[in-house]
């Protein structure tokens, strides 16, 4: 019984590769993509948070990384990447109601979720360097 | 004559061993990290350019570190849900499947325990 699943030698349905890709269609992957994204970018969260409680030498330390060029750049994917899953998360959750399902408005939602994502992003940083 | 119900006897039987728990979670903690995610990205605001000292002063309010505590289990938790699902999607050689699930478990805990005694030892160790 379990080994019917293990056959990787099953063909598999032709899927991704053959269709064009839409707006819906790309925003769903979108999603997956911030998702795992996050994943490790929690991971680089911890690890800052944790320098605090490790002691000001190190902190200053992990602080100047973040601090660099390649740190903020890596910063503001994160941020952007947490925004986007955030809107698209909170789309789910509308759709879970049964709402928001129409083909038009949709494809319609994809395209802004894009413009609104990268706005508020810097809109978030914006206002980061102002506070700072 | 068994006394057990169609649904009793078929419980925990599917491949997935849980019903909709996944899919509920995933949406509870999908929710809870709306505001969570809201309030962190407001207290990394407030920090940035304020050096050692102020940061440390900041996150051992008890305030934040009740925050902090909900934040990462709330974030852990829908995460390591959502990789799961990842990995089942695309891992389908059995053992290198139960592998990767059994390392994304350890991640979370990994990384939720560097967390939390961040959070306890900035809000005790004074």
């Amino acid at each position: 019984m379990s080994e019917a699943s293990t056959g990787s030698k099953r063909p598999l349905s032709p899927h991704l590769t053959i269709y064009k890709p839409i707006p819906t269609m790309v925003m769903s992957i979108m999603h997956r993509i911030t998702g795992v994204a996050l994943y490790f970018g929690m991971f680089l969260l911890t690890w800052w948070f944790f320098s605090a409680a490790a002691g000001e030498d190190y902190f200053n330390w992990v602080n100047g990384i973040f601090g660099s060029i390649i740190g903020q750049l890596i910063l503001f994917g994160f941020s952007w990447a947490l925004v986007h899953h955030m809107l698209g998360g909170i789309k789910h959750l509308v759709q879970d109601s049964g709402r928001a399902m129409e083909k038009a408005f949709t494809t319609q939602m994809a395209k802004a979720h894009v413009v609104v994502s990268a706005g508020l992003t810097v809109l978030v940083w914006i206002v980061a360097y102002l506070a700072g | 004559m068994s006394m057990r119900t169609p649904l009793g006897r078929v419980r925990g039987l599917g491949s997935a061993k849980d019903g909709t728990e996944h899919f509920w979670m995933q949406r509870v903690t999908a929710v809870a990290n709306i505001p969570l995610v809201l309030i962190g990205l407001w207290l990394i605001i407030s920090l940035v350019g304020d050096d050692y000292q102020m940061v440390v002063t900041k996150l051992s309010s008890p305030g934040w570190t009740v925050f902090l505590v909900l934040f990462a289990f709330s974030v852990l938790y829908h995460m390591r849900l959502g990789l799961q699902v990842v990995i089942e999607d695309y891992i389908h050689t059995e053992w290198t499947k139960i592998l990767l699930l059994l390392l994304n478990t350890f991640f979370v805990f990994f990384t939720g325990a560097m967390f939390v005694f961040a959070a306890f030892k900035l809000a005790f160790g004074g």
